[in-house]
């Protein structure tokens, strides 16, 4: 892996997509005009706001697929800009996913970061489902050009207040298998993201949030960051826009 | 058993007077119908409708027993159509299906029907072709008999109940793809668990919260599309325009109810009146009275109506998601109404829906839950106990007998893969309940178990074998399909041309499915031996097991599939091939 560079591994994986995604994604290619073999699409801006803390930055966490009921493709994007400086994260990821089990799909595909520095590509594998209790997760394991390897999961649940007014709480973890120097990422649990938005869906695509998220970064990661002198941990209060169609 | 022979005088002469006509001068009939974009304004807002000549619903057609039909339908829509005859038994290539029976009725084409018509009753016609039918191409078809009809009535009246959605068919199913649960807006908040947990305890409402969310099913979910984006019309038109129908007081009223709603299952009544049903899916059956009925998709309902008093009565048709209603008006003048009932608690789906195999008393919200992924009690358990509700006949012991007494038969191991994401444990008979929402409503409530048909079938032969079908579902995708397939995926069924057979339907999901079989008749195995009556669409609810005898006597292929059109659409449709190869016939 590491004679890769990030920009290969996704150039691959594009070059894969484009060239599978037609056949793979009509469930039985030979009806792909069948009435219930159609392609939809989907767009969703998941979190779109603006976190007052520390520092105030913008972030955006927004996912879109095409495909049919057992085969996408997904395009995901999340990152964090922070206002007075530059953008802290920004990641991309190309999936295919296919639904392996009822509520599950295995997704597999590349992550490009755009930022931090120095930019990175790593191939990713991981799964999607909705888990007993309504949680909604997404667990991947990611392996990078320079050949070490991370993972991250997340789980979301959703309260309803009303039928309108909804409380969604998330936890995100984030795992590395080994030290990544250049990126001040030390063995372990790295990070870990806690957040509790409420919306209001005015309709159903578009609602209105606001909430908290906190971040705290752990263990060896979390030492490397305070030897620099940057904050380990930080409490935003967070307003934004969900929307999808 | 009771049988009306004597019809009155008058209608009998009628009906020789017209019998000597018709064999005079050989019944034939030429309709045209023509399909057509039609501005319509039904909630208030101009909305694009597609018709049959202008209209929502299209001209009620009306035949005879024994007619020559000439049909001709022109397409001036953009796009390619079809008409089908609801319950009719046609020769396959006149059955109207695209891709199934014939190619298809391109833009600007005519297609010419022509069939003789070989029985009579209350029906219905309609597009088969994509969600054309939601956008308003369906119309009443009704047949009169050859023979006098073996009751009486005064006046007749056609109540074709629908739901309309301004928005565009297309993108209501892919908002279901997106977002299965969009159109329900009465899911169980954080407060409804207090509210439930000072009712029935705090154990009791945690452990059932616990349950439904082990199995990640919602158990409010008793319609996918509600009355969030639906109207529901009678005869095309909303509850504010009060459809009504006049009546003599003392009068004996018809009336001919069709479901030609795209989604939509309605609880009728008619407050302050009784009801007597006198056919189902247009066959006669012997009467029943009753104050309510449900009504699933695309089935048909005759009864008989005799209001007394000079007033008005509210025709009241709930749907049932409690979403909204439909109303019209029986009345002496026009211009009168009736107060409107209230409209009844929102049904909440049970374990019993779940096929789990306690009894449906217990199935309370809040009751005892039992687990979901609790491995299967042995499979000798009372199991293929079912053979044996077919020789209960007409002692009349099929009426006072608990559907609870009916052993439950276990659910094999096959959980039906990715496009399925429950299996009914349990599944029972559930024949002999009203359904969900109108167990305790203190009303006489038709059930399955009630139909009897007035002559006995006319093939006695017992079935030669059995072919089992799960009904199975994926919410979270918004698939639907037969044993975990989609209708692009599964392989037809083979039938061999002449045999008889029966065919056993399994429940697998938490939804009722009208599953409607084109070209044969269904008889509905309802412990009524060769008085089971014969349907063109059998409902089976969630969690339930029942079966149906059938005598594969059209050749051809045929479409058998839910009447629910987002299901349809969504892969809940098979093909049934009948031919006289034997070989092929059994796999």
């Amino acid at each position: 892996m590491t004679f890769m560079n990030g920009s290969m591994i996704a150039g691959v994986c594009l070059i894969a997509l484009v060239a599978f995604a037609p056949a793979a994604l009509a469930d039985s290619p030979e009806m792909a005009a069948e009435e219930d073999s159609r392609l939809y699409t989907f767009l969703e801006i998941e979190q779109f706001e603006y976190r007052i803390g520390s520092e105030d930055t913008l972030s955006w966490e927004a996912q879109g697929w095409i495909g049919g009921d057992y085969n996408k493709v997904w395009l995901k994007t999340q990152g964090d800009h922070t206002i007075d400086k530059e953008t802290k994260n920004a990641e991309v990821q190309l999936l295919y996913s296919r639904a392996i089990a009822a509520l599950w799909d295995l997704q597999i595909g590349g992550r490009y970061d755009v930022k931090p520095d120095p930019s990175r590509g790593y191939a990713i594998f991981g799964i999607e489902g909705l888990a007993p209790y309504f949680f909604e997760i997404d667990a991947a394991v990611f392996v990078s050009n320079k050949g070490d390897a991370s993972a991250r999961i997340e789980a979301e649940y959703e309260l309803l207040l009303t039928q309108r007014l909804i409380v969604r709480p998330s936890v995100e973890l984030n795992f590395a298998a080994q030290e990544v120097k250049e990126l001040d990422i030390g063995s372990g649990l790295s990070e870990v993201e806690l957040g509790l938005r409420v919306r209001y869906e005015i309709v159903r695509e578009a609602a209105p949030y606001i909430g908290v998220s906190w971040e705290r970064k752990a263990g060896r990661t979390a030492d490397f960051a305070r030897r620099k002198g940057e904050d380990v941990g930080d409490l935003t209060f967070v307003t934004g826009v969900r929307f999808w169609f | 058993m009771r049988k009306k022979k004597g019809a009155p005088i008058k209608r009998g002469l009628l009906a020789f007077i017209a019998l000597l006509f018709a064999s005079a001068t050989a019944l034939a009939g030429e309709y045209r119908l023509v399909i057509d974009e039609t501005p319509v304004n039904i909630t208030g807002r101009e909305r694009t409708a597609m018709t049959i000549n202008g209209a929502v619903p299209g001209p009620a057609l009306r035949w005879r027993e024994g007619e020559e039909v000439t049909l001709q339908v022109t397409n001036r829509l953009r796009e390619p159509t079809s008409i089908h005859w609801h319950g009719v038994i046609v020769p396959n290539t006149m059955d109207g299906v695209p891709g199934i029976s014939f190619e298809n009725i391109a833009p600007g084409e005519t297609f010419t029907y022509r069939f003789t018509v070989k029985q009579s009753g209350t029906y219905w016609y309609h597009s088969h072709s994509g969600l054309q039918e939601q956008s308003g191409i369906y119309s009443p078809l009704i047949i009169d008999p050859a023979k006098p009809e073996p009751f009486q009535y005064d006046r007749e009246y056609v109540v074709m109940l629908s739901d309309w959605t301004d928005e565009n068919p297309e993108w209501v199913l892919a908002k279901l793809k997106k977002q299965s649960g969009y159109y329900n807006f009465h899911k169980r908040t954080f407060f409804d668990f207090f509210r439930d947990a000072r009712r029935n305890g705090w154990g009791a409402t945690l452990s059932d919260r616990l349950a439904w969310g082990r199995m990640r099913m919602d158990p409010t979910d008793i319609a996918d599309v509600t009355g969030y984006t639906y109207t529901f019309l009678i005869n095309g038109q909303p509850s504010k325009a009060n459809w009504t129908a006049l009546f003599k007081p003392g009068e004996r009223v018809r009336l001919r109810f069709i479901n030609a709603a795209s989604m939509t299952y309605f609880d009728l009544r008619i407050p302050g009146l009784k009801m007597e049903v006198v056919q189902a899916d247009g066959q006669n059956i012997q009467p029943v009275t009753v104050d309510e009925f449900r009504i699933a998709v695309s089935e048909t309902y005759d009864v008989i109506v005799t209001p007394q008093e000079d007033r008005a009565y509210t025709l009241f048709a709930e749907a049932m998601d409690r979403s909204g209603y439909a109303r019209g008006t029986l009345a002496p003048r026009p211009g009168m109404s009736a107060p409107l009932p209230e409209t009844r608690p929102r049904p909440i789906r049970t374990m019993a829906d779940m096929g789990m195999s306690e009894g449906a008393h217990e199935m309370k919200p809040g009751g005892k839950a039992p687990a979901a992924e609790d491995p299967m009690p042995g499979m000798e358990h009372d199991a293929m106990g079912h053979g044996d509700s077919i020789s209960d006949g007409l002692e009349n012991g099929a009426a006072t007998r608990m559907s609870s007494e009916e052993p439950p038969v276990m659910h094999g191991p096959d959980t039906h893969g990715r496009g399925n994401s429950m299996v009914a444990m349990a599944p029972r008979s559930r024949l002999r309940e009203p359904g969900a929402g109108l167990e305790n409503t203190g009303t006489r409530a038709l059930t399955y178990a009630d139909l009897r048909a007035l002559e006995p079938g006319y093939d006695r032969r017992p079935p030669e074998r059995e072919i089992e079908l799960h009904l199975t579902g994926n919410m979270d995708r918004y698939i639907w399909g037969f044993n975990g397939k989609k209708h692009s995926e599964a392989d037809p069924i083979r039938l061999r041309h002449g045999e008889r057979l029966r065919v056993i339907f399994v429940n697998d999901t938490m939804m009722e499915h009208p599953i409607h079989l084109h070209g044969m008749w269904m008889e509905l195995d309802n412990g009524n031996g060769e008085y089971n009556p014969r349907k063109f669409t059998i409902n089976v609810k969630p969690g339930e097991r029942l079966s149906f005898i059938m005598t594969a006597d059209a050749p051809g292929a045929w479409p058998f599939h839910c009447h629910l059109a987002y299901h349809m659409a969504s892969g809940m449709m098979l093909d049934v091939m009948v031919s006289d190869d034997g070989e092929k016939a059994h796999p």
